[in-house]
């Protein structure tokens, strides 16, 4: 359609000067209302998730008033003995946590890669609910589940592990295990079986992340490297992981960040040891969340103000790891392909 | 399907009729594909039972298996590269690899899943276990005696009040974000964001100081309801902004162009675009607060009997009890800790099926 012109005859000047007709740009009655209630909605969340990392941080002052540095090298939980610190806390939660993702980083790419490139048609929505299914199942279930089906079979690996690499720190257990009858209760309650839990949760959290980001690998590119006579593997390697590296990173992070609040499945697995030690596969070790879990229900004021702190020290660690997740996934993909 | 035409043969003068175009389908496995990758199945496999258990005298089930892989892969990866490429041989490599993965996780899905049914049964084939409490009821009383009705009334009326509490607020926090964009939607995302990264056991240990210590209140249900619905809001507010970024600007600038004030293109074409997003996201927070055990177990307390009333008394919700039963270390309550878990995986379940049908339904009409 082409617009036309009146061009006004040049002769006749204009009878009267043209007014622009007056636009109201304020808001309607019925917006006005509801963006106040909406904004109010708004500044009430903020407020709220605010407050509690303020209240956090503000918690933990007294404790690292009294404590001072040795909060974070002390390793033993001692409140009778005014003996309290998170040195081997950390520690063992952050075992747990890369055990767990040593096992799911893996199997979360894999999987990803396998549902979106390799798997029959008919087979991929099964395997997307698969993911989504696994990622609701409640975490005490995962615990349940590892320590009576996984454990019994998980300690002939440590067992195994400690034998041909004990020489290796992380794989060191304090018992012999070449003995006829090996000390079973040495493997059992580690760091390696609680990770196995933990890792149950990370690998969908990690692997529908991928898997979005894969499927956003461009089609053309993809069909190009086809074209050129690529396998599958080579259409993968060279055109769906180097587009989706950001986010294969970032969700591998975002799945760091649970594993390492994770409480019920560790609390139900590991026996508590407050000592750093880097031997994964030997029994006991603690985190963060199952020191809460376990300590505050006898705690006075100022051991509450303790374990608060223990948990904000945890909290700043998921947060950074989740904002630097969150960079790499944003980087990565972004709402701008669905305008119409 | 991509589908490659084959080149007719060049048409001779004694055949007048070509060879009707027939579409070659690409990417198909040949007999020698198949016998290649069953052959080396089955050797591998006769090879590693003699070797693992008669040769070398070991045992246990996971060292046979990772021995039968990697005698797989050489032996497979031996038998294709006697008549293909290199490229070839690692893709068919990586491939039963990503099987072999793929399986893996659902494996461990199907067998926690299985498990946990499994090991309930025995307790979720009586009745009393769905009509009665445990009030009164010791540890090691028979599965006759007892059950889990006040974990589920618990778990119903908890998870029912944070999802009250936390669905408007979640939401409206979403709809604050990315329709309204008001001053501080920046500081808000930014916040909401930082606050998914809370551990669960900290929002309930928040709610512990603040409403059992500091303000003198008993441990209840409405504080677990309050913990949950802090853990819950930021994933709905997340959720709910991806849910509501990808509806197309076209559809929002083609509403204010017919008249349409900002309430109403919001309600009535934003939030019915994104409506299949919105309940995903709903229903994923529901099914992480459904879960919960570390929040009940700070700002609730396991009891044994059925309460009604969420601001007076504890109360028992499915994943407390689980855990409590559990920590008895008794084989009856062991029992009863699966039983609960199953009730819960149930749940779970139905609301993910819920969820499935209403997204697939809303995906038909449109």
């Amino acid at each position: 359609m082409t617009a036309t012109v009146d061009l006004l005859p040049p002769a006749t000047p204009p009878s009267e000067p043209r007014q622009p007709r007056r636009l109201s740009s304020g808001l309607q009655p019925s917006d006005r209302i509801f963006h106040g209630g909406v904004t109010s909605i708004g500044m009430v969340v903020l407020a709220l998730t605010g407050a509690i990392g303020l209240f956090l941080g503000y918690q933990s002052i007294p404790t690292l008033h009294h404590y001072g540095l040795r909060f974070f090298t002390q390793t033993q939980w001692l409140p009778q003995l005014d003996k309290i610190g998170i040195a081997a806390v950390l520690v063992g939660t952050v075992e747990v946590a890369l055990v767990a993702m040593v096992v799911a980083f893996p199997l979360a790419l894999m999987f990803a890669l396998f549902i979106t490139d390799y798997a029959p048609k008919r087979m991929k929505s099964w395997l997307i609910s698969t993911v989504d299914l696994m990622a609701a199942v409640p975490s005490i279930i995962y615990g349940l589940w590892g320590f009576f089906l996984l454990q019994p079979h998980a300690i002939n690996l440590a067992r195994w592990l400690s034998q041909y690499f004990g020489w290796f720190p992380l794989f060191h257990v304090d018992t012999d295990p070449n003995a006829a009858v090996w000390q079973q209760s040495r493997y059992t309650s580690s760091a390696f079986i609680a990770g196995l839990a933990v890792s149950m949760m990370a690998i969908p959290l990690a692997c529908a992340i991928m898997r979005g980001v894969f499927d956003q690998a461009p089609l053309g590119e993809r069909e190009a490297a086809m074209a050129l006579g690529g396998t599958r593997f080579g259409v993968a390697r060279t055109v769906v992981l180097p587009f989706a590296k950001g986010g294969v990173i970032g969700g591998t992070m975002l799945a760091l960040g649970r594993a390492l609040g994770e409480t019920a499945a560790v609390l139900i697995i590991i026996s508590p040891a407050y000592a750093i030690k880097p031997r994964v596969l030997e029994a006991g070790t603690q985190t963060t969340s199952a020191l809460i879990a376990g300590n505050f229900g006898n705690a006075t004021k100022s051991q509450l103000s303790a374990l608060l702190t223990a948990g904000f020290v945890l909290f700043l660690i998921t947060l950074a790891v989740n904002s630097v997740a969150a960079v790499f996934i944003r980087r990565s993909r972004s709402g701008t392909g669905t305008e119409i | 399907m991509t589908t490659l035409y084959a080149v007719p043969p060049v048409a001779e003068a004694d055949t007048p009729r070509p060879a009707p175009r027939t579409p070659r389908r690409i990417r198909r496995f040949t007999a020698e594909d198949r016998f290649a990758a069953i052959g080396s199945f089955l050797g591998s496999l006769a090879l590693v039972y003699i070797g693992y258990l008669h040769i070398l005298y070991f045992s246990g089930v996971l060292g046979f298996l990772v021995c039968w892989y990697v005698t797989f892969m050489v032996l497979y990866g031996v038998v294709v590269s006697v008549s293909n490429p290199r490229p070839i041989v690692v893709e068919r490599l990586v491939t039963s690899t990503l099987y072999l993965a793929s399986a893996v996780v659902v494996l461990a899905l199907g067998s926690t899943v299985l498990y946990t049914f499994a090991k309930g049964w025995r307790a979720l084939v009586h009745l009393n276990f769905f009509t009665r409490d445990m009030a009164g009821v010791s540890p090691t009383a028979p599965l006759t005696q007892g059950g889990i009705f006040h974990a589920i009334v618990g778990t119903v009326i908890e998870v029912g009040i944070a999802v009250a509490v936390s669905v408007p607020l979640g939401i409206g926090t979403a709809v604050y974000m990315t329709e309204v964009r008001g001053r501080a939607s920046k500081l808000v995302r930014t916040i909401v964001e930082s606050m998914t990264a809370l551990p669960e056991i900290l929002a309930g240990l928040f709610v512990y100081v603040v409403l059992v210590i500091g303000f003198g209140l008993s441990k209840t249900g409405l504080a677990v309801s309050a913990a949950m619905a802090v853990t819950m809001i930021p994933i709905i507010a997340r959720a709910g902004e991806v849910a509501l970024r990808v509806v197309p600007g076209g559809l929002r600038e083609a509403s204010s162009a017919l008249g349409a004030t900002h309430w109403k293109t919001v309600s009535r074409v934003v939030l019915p675009s994104a409506a299949a997003g919105l309940v995903t996201a709903t229903i994923l927070a529901i099914a992480r607060g459904i879960g919960e055990t570390a929040i009940p177990l700070i700002c609730s307390g396991a009891s044994s009997f059925t309460n009604y009333d969420p601001v007076n008394e504890p109360m028992n919700s499915l994943p407390l009890m689980a855990y409590t039963e559990y920590s008895t270390h008794e084989p009856l309550a062991i029992v009863r800790a699966f039983g609960a878990s199953s009730v819960l995986l149930t749940m779970v379940l139905i609301l993910f099926v819920v969820a499935r049908l209403l997204v697939r339904d809303r995906g038909a009409r449109r």
